[in-house]
């Protein structure tokens, strides 16, 4: 049995009458330090599954489990990252992390609780923005204060619910690489919804599509046998990711793709051909410095 | 690039034009009613005083404000602080209902559904309604049933715009911060203190500024029908004393008074993320203050 467990969880909306299934028979199952990665359509109902897995909505039908015991209510044993940072704007960077920290060891000494708070606040490099209040930083800062908050609460597991969704690509792609990093030292069980199948590939141990609603449903699962870390450059031109890629995109537009809906890709059904772009590129030659750094932008079919 | 200091020059007078308009059109204004006031005067209402006459009558008042003749004859100032003071009563006991009000309100569903009816119904009723039974209903109190039964008037007359503006602010903090308090599992004191109170906080100065200005309406009704000393109850008493020009002096001021305490109320409204950040400035300062020395010593170690 699996860390996170989610036996036959299905969830609709409205009353009996005009009924609108979300999701339908969910079944997923997470192992302790593992990361995984959900992709799917936007409204296909991901947050409606992170908030199931967060406790902050009941199943219709079916259980959801972590560590063996039913999720009922929201705890801070299930961290979670919103999308929209669900910051309180009243507080600085350093009072919304610390009212976290509070809740969660409030039977630490002050010193210990604002030791911690600073580590996590110094761990997504915000630092020198720790008195500002949400308001005064960008939508990357915002992100990485929710995560600091998140994180500080030593949860077992993270919920995160398309924390990158909002932000520009590079900044986003910074993002990532910082994920990557605190996960690699931390090996916390994380459980990322995006809609960015490469984020996925480029983080998870295994990725699921999930269907388009309503009543979406998980797809096959892959595995990301990539070895890390990863190296955003030269994992584009690893056979396997790609593979990997066109294996959840065929999902994705294939059999999990509901007839009239609209989907971004305008690729064939059987066999998508994605323009492998990659503003990622751009972001390394300017970390390198605009002098030495090539600035590559690769388009291949 | 040759368009900013162009636009500047125009900002400039339109800047100009505009503290213009600000100084000089409400003197226009103002000029053209006194004008009226003195056309009324002098043709269909003959016993209205001219504004010459109701100078000449209330400069005493105005220009020794705070004498102190007789509990019914003070200086205008006098009388004003007089009424400040039962207002301040007044609205505090308005806020302090009406605030916890406005979160059962905003919060319990069960609550709205009981409770809101009557609060709509009762919530248009005149001040010269509630005073009469402000005074029945305090009759035990002796010689401060006046002032029981006014403060009751106010405080009741004065709070529903607090109580269904920290309702509609309660109602609208968005479900984000609600989640932030469930998955902190935060205790329901915590919740109103750290996300409720702060969350609604907007809403709630915008209703304390309206009940304030209710609460100023009422005081001049509550001190008529009372006789308490104050602007209200002087305007009343030099109605029976037909000395009319008081009457205009009295108006007057209670407009000014109004309109003072309605500026105020908008500027704390409008630095209320401000003041709520004042505690956290004056510890901020503090722990600088405190924490110097160890900066230096960490300074040392380096």
């Amino acid at each position: 049995m699996g860390f996170l467990e989610l036996n036959h969880v299905s969830k609709g909306y409205g009353n009996d009458g005009a009924r609108r299934p979300v999701l339908s028979d969910i079944n997923l199952s997470v192992e302790r330090g593992e990361f995984l990665a959900i992709v799917g359509y936007s409204g296909a109902g991901k947050t409606t599954l992170m908030s199931m897995i967060a406790g902050l909505l009941r199943p219709d039908e079916g259980t959801v489990t972590l560590n063996g015991q039913v999720v009922t209510a929201p705890a801070p044993d299930r961290a979670l990252v919103f999308q929209n940072y669900s910051l309180l704007p009243w507080l600085s960077v350093y009072e919304n992390v610390y009212l976290a920290v509070e809740q969660v060891f409030g039977d630490r000494s002050a010193k210990r609780k604002q030791e911690h708070t600073d580590k996590y606040i110094e761990m997504v490099n915000l630092s020198p923005a720790r008195k500002k209040k949400p308001t005064e930083l960008s939508g990357g800062m915002r992100q990485r204060v929710s995560l600091a908050r998140a994180l500080a609460m030593d949860p077992q597991i993270l919920l995160m619910d398309e924390p990158l969704s909002a932000l520009d690509a590079l900044t986003r792609s910074t993002l990532q690489d910082e994920i990557e990093r605190i996960w690699e030292r931390d090996k916390k069980t994380v459980v990322l919804i995006t809609n960015d199948v490469d984020e996925g590939i480029l983080l998870a141990d295994r990725i699921i599509p999930l269907s388009q609603g309503p009543g979406a449903t998980l797809g096959p699962a892959v595995r990301v046998d990539l070895d890390r870390p990863r190296d955003r450059k030269a994992i584009n031109h690893d056979p396997r990711f790609k593979a990997i890629r066109n294996e959840v995109l065929a999902y994705l537009t294939g059999p999990g793709k509901r007839r009239g809906s609209a989907v971004a890709t305008g690729s064939s059904v059987a066999n998508p051909a994605v323009p492998e772009l990659h503003p990622v590129d751009l972001m390394a030659s300017r970390r390198m410095g605009f002098l030495r750094g090539r600035k590559t932008v690769e388009a291949a079919v | 690039m040759s368009a900013p200091p162009k636009r500047d020059i125009r900002g400039c007078m339109t800047q100009l034009i505009k503290r213009f308009d600000g100084l000089f059109l409400p003197v226009i204004g103002a000029a053209a009613m006194i004008g009226l006031w003195a056309i009324a005067s002098s043709t269909i209402s003959s016993e209205l005083p001219s504004p010459a006459k109701t100078w000449q009558e209330s400069k005493l008042y105005v220009l020794q404000p705070l004498e102190y003749r007789g509990e019914l004859d003070q200086g205008i100032l006098r009388f004003t602080w007089l009424s400040l003071k039962l207002v301040a009563k007044g609205y505090a006991i308005a806020l302090l209902v009406g605030t916890p009000l406005g979160f059962m309100l905003g919060l319990s569903k069960f609550f709205t559904k009981a409770f809101d009816p009557i609060f709509q119904i009762l919530r248009p009723v005149s001040p010269l309604a509630w005073l009469p039974l402000g005074l029945v209903m305090f009759s035990s109190f002796k010689e401060n049933t006046s002032e029981m039964a006014a403060l009751f008037t106010i405080a009741v007359c004065a709070m529903w715009p607090t109580v269904l503006n920290t309702a509609v602010g309660v109602r609208s903090i968005p479900q984000d911060y609600l989640n932030v308090a469930k998955v902190l599992k935060l205790s329901k004191a915590k919740t109103l203190m750290k996300i409720l109170l702060p969350a609604a906080m907007p809403y709630m100065f915008t209703g304390f500024r309206l009940s304030l200005g209710i609460a100023w309406l009422v005081i001049v009704a509550a001190e008529m029908l009372t006789g308490r000393p104050g602007v209200g109850g002087f305007l009343w008493q030099e109605y029976n004393s037909l000395i009319y020009s008081h009457i205009i002096l009295c108006i007057i001021t209670i407009g000014l008074v109004g309109f003072v305490l309605d500026r105020l109320m908008s500027l704390v409204e409008a630095n209320v993320n401000y003041l709520l950040n004042l505690p956290a400035l004056v510890r901020r300062l503090a722990s600088r203050v405190v924490s110097r020395p160890q900066l230096e010593v960490a300074h040392g170690l380096s």
